[in-house]
């Protein structure tokens, strides 16, 4: 049971990073960014990169994956989604714009990066193991707490920071933001920034532990709009429940399903449409405030 | 006026560098060879390897004048179509190919894709060699498919046998991604190992093919305390992940494969914990690879930048159209010649050393020659590199 948990946690503290980029796009541009799996492929190359090619330390390639990811998020907003969306009275112009971005984004990263797994090596040797009730690498401990550092990072900067308390407005009600002289476009473009920045640094991350490859962008796009969907879309402590959520549900059903095959997803995808008959706004499905 | 001038020169020497490019490429007749395969995705590296391959011995041929098939040499074009392991894309690649008259096509890569081309390939008159192991499209009244590397259900029984007599290996656990490959590789080869009379401790355990943690997926797995943990029908982007997994969950027994990996990939995601691990190879290690391996090697990787260890096996398959076709040249419209001449078929294999013939086998297996002859060459990967383990013959 014990290991049970460590890996649910370990799990969701990963999920829950990768959603708030995610919930934060939604909640300040009502976009659905289909791209944010790739955004998160791109940081685990950049870190790839920097690490394994390079030969720069770790913590050089997580913050170049912060950067480029936010550069990146800065320029897709400013240049395709703003304006998609000044120009489209219909919503599924910028699904479209998003899924197109995904498209290419894979394209780019498999002809920049090529086709094969890759990895760096570890940044902590050695496994904690508590007599065999809980044994735990001390690198996935590590990126463990990370995650959560940066989680508390994001919600503090969030909460007190000039630039955190403006996005929330918009988040509220963008007109009145707007009346109130809050700058639109301008922290539009940091909010997306620092949601691709986000999904950045969980590639950042995770490469060291899972690898990273071109074909995962997809699935954590899916993995993330779950979380969402059960946290609420938007708000950002949703996001952080759906993704130990799901990460608890994924570690006790890979263990307790186990003997009955590969169900664990079917179940939590049942239970997830059960749950949204329920609540379809989510957990915590309301505007910040 | 400068500028106009400078303009309408840079048009005319474009126009005139592709006129003479054309005729270049143009001074023999072209014969095209088509890959279907996944070439994107998580399983991208088997198609990729696949294509390159193909596409490195075919600039390797046409920079050395060509292939003379008869009495006419040609240059060799590879025409390519990503099927993203869908089989739906599959048989669009597959029409694609017959579109262009295209009778020899390498792929599909997997179980699924390869059975749906089956009826396309079968229509139009094309041969199709995948990497995929269904016994129907290989065993009549199948008869377009060639299997184009050793299938699992040859090489698990060759590799539980070897490890049973010489690492006492008695009890063995499987674990597969929930996907058709990867499920009927599991279920043949806990057959075999049951057949052989070892304990299956474990073989109902599965993945989703998208799992980037495999610790709660091994956890239940190990419990069960096995000596050799087979991960089958793994791809190359998991293998390391399963194993750093298993060996920082404890595990300190066998983990092995039917399918090829790539060393590098191994290294980079599991580094030394990867030290052991037992997989199906090709012809390159240094005991059995002959200078053509070593230039293919060589030339692959001035070409794509890196070598791909998979392409160790999928260098065969253009190898043997070209051999088979020089052989019998009317096979380039007539399949049906092609198909003839497979049974008596026999060419020196210039990528290994020693008196290795091309041939097609699989008489035991298929009850007719539909599939080539490849070494089985099970390797073991130590500190970045594989070592040979055992060389093994199919039929």
């Amino acid at each position: 049971m014990e290991q049970i948990i460590a890996n649910g946690l370990y799990l969701g503290a990963q999920y829950a990073l990768i959603a708030l980029g995610l919930t934060l796009i939604f909640s300040l541009m009502n976009v659905l960014n289909f791209a944010h799996g790739q955004m998160y492929v791109l940081g685990g190359f950049v870190t790839y990169t920097f690490v394994a090619q390079l030969k720069l330390p770790f913590i050089v390639g997580l913050l170049a994956s912060a950067v480029v990811l936010a550069v990146v998020g800065a320029l897709v907003e400013k240049f395709l989604f703003r304006p998609v969306i000044r120009k489209s009275r219909r919503e599924e112009g910028t699904m479209l714009l998003a899924a197109g971005i995904a498209f290419f984004l894979d394209a780019v990263i498999l002809l920049v990066f090529g086709e094969k797994q890759r990895g760096v090596p570890k940044i902590v040797n050695g496994v904690f193991n508590w007599d065999f009730r809980l044994v735990m690498p001390y690198d996935r401990i590590l990126i463990g707490v990370l995650a959560i550092a940066a989680i508390v990072g994001f919600i503090l900067y969030m909460q007190y920071s000039r630039t955190g308390r403006a996005m929330r407005a918009l988040a509220q009600d963008r007109v009145a933001a707007q009346l109130m002289g809050v700058d639109v476009d301008r922290y539009s473009m940091i909010g997306f920034a620092l949601g691709a920045m986000l999904a950045g640094v969980v590639g950042g991350l995770l490469v060291t532990i899972t690898g990273i490859n071109l074909g995962m962008g997809g699935p954590t796009s899916i993995k993330a709009f779950m979380m969402i969907m059960i946290g609420g879309a938007g708000v950002i402590s949703g996001a952080i429940a759906g993704g130990f959520i799901l990460g608890m549900m994924e570690s006790i059903g890979l263990s307790v399903l186990a003997a009955y095959g590969d169900i664990t997803y079917l179940v939590i995808f049942a239970s997830l449409m059960v749950f949204l008959a329920f609540r379809p706004q989510g957990l915590m499905g309301k505007p910040w405030g | 006026m400068k500028r106009r001038s400078f303009l309408t020169s840079t048009v005319l020497s474009a126009v005139a560098s592709i006129a003479f490019s054309s005729v270049a490429f143009a001074e023999n007749p072209v014969l095209k060879i088509g890959f279907v395969g996944v070439t994107s995705g998580p399983a991208a590296a088997w198609g990729t390897s696949n294509q390159r391959s193909m596409e490195t011995r075919a600039a390797w041929i046409n920079e050395t004048g060509g292939v003379t098939i008869g009495d006419t040499t040609y240059d060799v074009e590879i025409v390519s179509f990503d099927d993203q392991k869908d089989p739906k894309r599959a048989i669009a690649g597959m029409e694609k190919m017959a579109q262009e008259g295209i009778h020899y096509v390498v792929g599909p890569n997997v179980d699924d894709g390869a059975a749906a081309v089956r009826p396309v390939a079968e229509q139009n008159g094309i041969m199709y060699f995948p990497y995929a192991f269904p016994k129907e499209l290989y065993t009549a009244p199948a008869s377009n498919a060639i299997l184009g590397m050793v299938a699992s259900y040859q090489s698990g029984p060759a590799i539980y046998k070897y490890l049973m007599d010489n690492n006492g290996v008695k009890k063995v656990a499987f674990v597969a991604a929930n996907e058709s490959d990867p499920l009927s590789q599991r279920d043949s080869g806990s057959a075999a190992a049951k057949a052989l009379g070892l304990e299956v401790v474990s073989d109902s355990v599965t993945y989703q093919v998208d799992t980037t943690d495999f610790t709660p997926v091994l956890l239940p797995v190990l419990q069960t305390q096995p000596d050799l943990l087979v991960l089958s029908g793994v791809a190359p982007a998991a293998a390391p992940q399963l194993i750093r997994s298993a060996r920082e969950l404890g595990y300190t027994g066998l983990i092995s494969t039917e399918t090829a990996q790539d060393a590098g990939v191994l290294m980079e995601g599991a580094g030394e914990l990867a030290n052991g691990f037992i997989s199906v190879g090709g012809a390159s290690t240094p005991e059995l690879a002959s200078d053509t391996m070593r230039e293919f090697v060589d030339r692959y990787t001035k070409m794509f930048g890196e070598y791909n260890d998979e392409s160790n096996t999928k260098v065969y398959a253009l190898e043997y159209i070209l051999e088979t076709l020089k052989a019998n040249p009317a096979g380039i419209a007539d399949v049906e010649a092609f198909k003839t001449t497979m049974d008596g078929f026999e060419a020196p294999n210039p990528y290994m050393v020693g008196d290795a013939k091309l041939k097609y086998v699989g008489m035991t297996s298929f009850g007719q020659k539909r599939q080539v002859s490849v070494p089985l060459v099970v390797n073991t990967f130590k500190d970045g590199a594989f070592e040979t383990l055992f060389v093994a013959q199919v039929d």
